[in-house]
């Protein structure tokens, strides 16, 4: 699992590539919390569209990812094209609350 | 009829999470799944093996044992451990039920597993450990016949 974390603005752009599972779930966590205490960002942008393969754990890293914003007042927004992670968010029900887009631009573009 | 077999026995390390998918995606490789049919298996096996390694060895590491067995165009898969077991395993099946909310786990692993396999049977004794048997039939070798 290989992330890469930007900012832009109070944006925190987190691009992802490999296997999002329990066991690489862990490290990304820490990644994205650590970066996300910086006072200026609010929201969060996960760019999924590089994931091979995401299962339940995804789903938890997402979820936890959504309430931190919420704390702080920010929005949190899922780019993805993926048949496979679509599935998993549509199980889960995250589709409810949380907005997917095609693009980085357009979500950026809608927070 | 035609018929396989796999046994594999794995240390309860989360680095085993990837090595345990991509063995039964092998594995089942001979049925020529759809790219959709393989990752709904991996996404099972990695539901099962993680809940043996998180909530059946949580005190410590164990052995999972992993099974598979292909009869004709239907793969059936076994993840068992002997570590603590469940008390209530009607309770544990239910969605978003989950007894670890603080290690951000949505308790939906028992859904995903009923959800993207045929079936799913759950065996499990507290302190003896849980065995979990997901079957799942591929359309793509009966559809070539
Ligand atoms: N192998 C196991 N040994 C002991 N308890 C288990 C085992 N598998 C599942 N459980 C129990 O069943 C509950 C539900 O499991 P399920 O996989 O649905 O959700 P979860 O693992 O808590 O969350 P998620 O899978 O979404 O990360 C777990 O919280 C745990 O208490
Ligand atoms: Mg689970």
């Amino acid at each position: 699992m290989y992330i890469s974390v930007e900012k832009h603005k109070d944006n925190l752009l987190i691009q992802f590539k490999g296997e999002l599972d329990h066991h690489s779930s862990e490290i990304v966590r820490q990644k994205i919390d650590q970066q996300y205490l910086d006072q200026r960002i609010r929201n969060i942008i996960l760019d999924l569209r590089g994931l091979t393969f995401m299962d339940s754990s995804g789903i938890g890293l997402i979820m936890g990812r959504y309430k931190n914003c919420l704390e702080k007042k920010g929005k949190l927004s899922i780019v993805n094209d993926n048949p496979q992670v679509d599935k998993m968010l549509k199980m889960s029900g995250l589709l409810k609350i949380i907005n997917v887009y095609p693009t980085i631009e357009s979500a950026i573009e809608n927070i | 009829m035609e018929k396989n077999y796999m046994k594999l026995e794995f240390l309860s390390k989360s680095s085993n999470e990837s090595f345990a998918r991509v063995v039964v995606a092998a594995f089942a490789s001979q049925l020529d799944p759809t790219l959709e049919e393989l990752s709904d298996i991996k996404t099972a096996v990695s539901e099962a093996v993680t809940n043996a390694i998180i909530h059946g060895y949580e005190y410590g590491e164990g052995i999972i044992i992993l099974e598979a067995k292909i009869i004709d165009d239907e793969i059936e898969i076994l993840v068992e451990d002997k570590g603590m077991g469940i008390a209530d395993i009607e309770k544990a099946m239910e969605p978003f039920y989950t007894s670890k909310p603080n290690l951000e786990r949505s308790g939906m692993g028992f859904t995903v597993m009923e959800t993207f396999m045929d079936s799913l049977e759950v065996e499990s004794k507290k302190g003896e450990g849980t065995k979990v048997r997901m079957r799942k039939k591929f359309k793509s070798l009966s559809s070539k016949e």
